[in-house]
């Protein structure tokens, strides 16, 4: 579904991606740790098309077709989902208007007939469920006002309505409380299919324990240096990431 | 992929989409403004002695009056004398119905998305279109009068109402009250006038299309509503304009007048044109609106969405006179390009328990400079008198300006006055969230913009509130990236 060759990008003439690999298949669930300030966010970034990243080499695929040429929203017509660090506020802009506009373009662009309300509605009610999300924040000004919790729950929600094949989570786990992180996550698990990919950013490994990933990958200076399987995030949970950087060097060396 | 810069100077470059003349043939008076051109106006309006008298001292006030010099933009040089103040179709038939009315004039209201057709009658709008300056059609007339409500074009209620135009015309607008109120009273052309007769709900919204369409006829509409006792109204005005490469003035005057427990709901969508990238032509639009709330418990609400005009001059006010009377101000105001708007409103709270409310929201994009301009006055007898004021600035790119002027004048300590203002810029970040949730950026300023002015946009009726909205996007379309 996604390939990631030799990526390497720059934010304001600083060089953040230094060569990044990695593949997602459908069906898959990657998790990528490292330490703060690694390139995590800017990977997302890259991924979705945010403007200030110029992306110096390498190539990406999605679904074999050159990710790099699309504009963001047609990167996210195609299937990719950015659950975002910090999502932004949008005052006057009703939260289910803001998803009827998405829907209906997303659609539109895929060729298919735009939901009629009564669908929509339906859609809604049932995404609503399945990820317990507040029906009184579906009403509201898009995240206008909500708290950082009930932010993240919104991104999981749109999640669930747009129903994009690859979903990538930058810290969603972040500024969640334990009951929050068991919904958030078991949404997730229910969103899981044979059909769509996750790529789930994360500093902690207790998200890693509600949704299990099928590989971990150590992202540290704009590198993916490590892979592995779960069992990896525990390793780093334990040793921090100094052990990878002194490695990093001999390998370098 | 288009970057910010790019996507900002596109919109500079976005072509007056009303921007056609209509090949109508006009009777224009010679330009100048002189004792004998009031003359010639108010002889080929047939009008009474009275009115000619009335004329001839607003063309003496105007003598007295200097441009105003407080405004928060210079002034450009206008001569009057090069304006003609009269312009009327050649043909002055009334219509039965619009099969008789000129086809390309209906054909012009088609490509302005004015729907001046039988749908809209029937969707309940009643319609005086005032075509340059007389009225050419009316629709809904007959349902009106057997309410005995009054809506007519202003130069038929001289006609038909004199005891009333007499009464109120200028009783809240003096004709002295600036230079272009005082030009209007002189060399006003035509309007609307509108009366609610005492207890009666007008059970449609009245609507006026204005429209300039020849070279060098300054537009000098005059309206006048009284709303009796007890009774309610909502009209509307929306306007659009052809491309020109002269200036043109427009200076309008509005009377609304509220008895006891009477309501008037003005809504405004201005659409003139604004002049090209450069700021060459456009429309110079000096309009003064002014209501009274006379009798207890009775509201004036004004809301206006302003995107055309080179220059938008204007400050819809309410005197509050009667006890627990209410004056609302709801504002958005866009300015790109080289535009100018300084716009605002007067409350002037007299009465006790009176209440008034204020939202303006300002939009610049490009180069243009937007200025809220607001007086609250708290009067001696004003007691608990209240107002609140939100006054929001958005900038999209860096080259426009936003700029508040609040006054308050109280002279009673327990009237309150509350005050707020945000500025804010679209974000690229705005926008990139709603590309990431596959919208584009044309669509998502769409979107931001609309959210930013809901509050104002909800004060429409419903229908004009969809054309508002589309207007906004048509006129912001592609502002940022
Ligand atoms: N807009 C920007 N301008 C300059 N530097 C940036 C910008 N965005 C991110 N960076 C830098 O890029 C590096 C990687 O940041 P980020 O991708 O957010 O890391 P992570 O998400 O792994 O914590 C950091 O050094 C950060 O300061
Ligand atoms: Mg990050």
């Amino acid at each position: 579904m996604l390939i990631i060759k030799n990526l390497h990008a720059e934010v304001e003439g600083k060089q953040i991606l230094k060569g990044l690999n990695l593949t997602v298949n459908a069906g898959e669930v990657h998790a990528i740790m490292g330490p703060n300030g690694a390139g995590k966010s800017s990977l997302a970034s890259v991924l979705a098309g945010r403007e200030n990243y110029e992306v110096t080499e390498g190539e990406v695929w999605f679904e074999g077709k050159n990710l790099l040429e699309m504009a963001p929203e047609d990167r996210a017509r195609e299937g990719v989902f950015l659950a975002f660090q910090y999502p932004v506020e949008i005052p006057g802009v009703s939260n289910i208007n803001f998803l009827k506009t998405a829907i209906g373009e997303i659609r539109a662009y895929r060729n298919l007939p735009p939901l009629d309300a009564k669908a929509f509605l339906q859609l809604s009610k049932e995404k609503q469920k399945l990820v317990e999300f507040d029906a009184k924040l579906v009403n509201r000004s898009l995240n206008e006002g909500f708290s950082g919790g009930e932010k993240k729950r919104n991104e999981i929600f749109q999640l669930a309505m747009l129903e994009p094949l690859l979903s990538i989570l930058d810290e969603t786990d972040s500024g969640l409380d334990i009951d929050a992180l068991r919904i958030v996550s078991k949404g997730v698990n229910k969103l899981r299919s044979p059909k769509n990919a996750f790529l789930i950013i994360t500093h902690y490994q207790r998200l890693l324990e509600y949704i299990v990933p099928d590989f971990v990958h150590v992202l540290y200076d704009g590198r993916i240096v490590k892979s592995g399987t779960k069992e990896l995030a525990l390793e780093l949970e334990e040793k921090g990431y100094d052990w990878l950087k002194e490695k990093e060097e001999v390998g370098t060396n | 992929m288009a970057n910010d810069k790019e996507i900002i100077d596109n919109i500079a470059n976005k072509e007056y989409e009303f921007g056609f003349v209509t090949d109508i043939e006009m009777d224009v008076a010679p330009a100048g403004l002189n004792e004998e051109t009031i003359r010639y106006i108010s002889a080929r309006k047939n009008e009474p002695e009275w009115l000619l008298e009335w004329r001839l001292k607003g063309l003496q006030a105007f003598g007295r009056q200097k441009l105003p010099a407080w405004q928060n933009f210079e002034m450009p040089p206008i001569d009057f004398q090069k304006i003609s103040y009269y312009a009327a179709p050649k043909s002055k038939k009334k219509y039965d119905s619009l099969d008789q009315v000129d086809p390309e004039l209906l054909a012009t209201f088609e490509k302005l998305g004015i729907p001046l057709n039988e749908q809209k009658a029937l969707a309940g709008v009643a319609v005086d279109v005032v075509f340059d300056s007389v009225s050419v059609a009316t629709t809904y007339k007959e349902k009106l009068k057997e309410l005995g409500i009054i809506f007519c074009s202003f130069g038929e209620a001289v006609r038909e109402h004199p005891e009333l135009v007499k009464k109120y015309v200028g009783s809240v607008v003096p004709y002295s009250d600036n230079i272009f109120a005082a030009l209007n009273a002189a060399a006003f052309s035509d309007g609307s006038f509108v009366y609610i007769p005492k207890g009666v709900r007008c059970p449609m919204e009245l609507s006026t299309y204005f429209r300039i369409n020849t070279e060098n006829t300054g537009q000098f509409e005059r309206t006048l509503i009284i709303a009796d006792e007890g009774s309610y109204v909502s009209y509307l005005e929306g306007c659009t304009a052809p491309m020109r490469d002269e200036n043109q003035l427009h200076a309008a005057v509005v009377e609304l007048i509220a008895m006891e427990n009477a309501e008037i709901k003005y809504s405004t969508v201005q659409n003139w044109y604004p002049g090209d990238k450069d700021g060459n032509g456009g429309i110079y639009n000096f309009v003064t609106k002014r209501g009274i709330c006379k009798g207890a418990n009775s509201k004036i609400s004004w809301t206006q969405v302003e995107t055309g005009s080179a220059i938008t001059w204007k400050y819809p006010s309410v005197i509050l006179q009667g006890d627990n009377s209410t004056g609302e101000f709801y504002s958005v105001a866009v300015t790109k390009n080289k535009q100018i708007a300084d716009t605002g409103t007067k409350m002037h709270h007299i009465g006790r328990n009176t209440r008034s409310r204020i939202i303006s929201k300002g939009i610049s994009a490009g180069q243009g400079q937007n200025s809220y301009r607001g007086l609250v006055q708290m009067g001696s007898k004003a007691d608990n008198a209240r107002n609140f004021t939100q006054c929001d600035s958005l900038l999209i790119g860096d080259r426009c300006g936003a700029h508040t002027f609040p006054y308050i004048e109280s002279k009673n300590n327990s009237a309150t006055v509350e005050h707020e203002a945000t500025t804010s810029k679209i974000g690229e970040d705005q926008i990139f969230y709603l590309n990431q949730r596959g919208i584009d950026s044309e669509k998502a300023v769409a979107l931001i913009i609309n959210g930013y002015a809901k509050e104002v946009l909800n004060q429409l009726p419903m229908e004009f509130a969809v054309e508002a909205q589309k207007l906004l996007s048509i006129t912001l379309e592609g502002s940022v990236g």
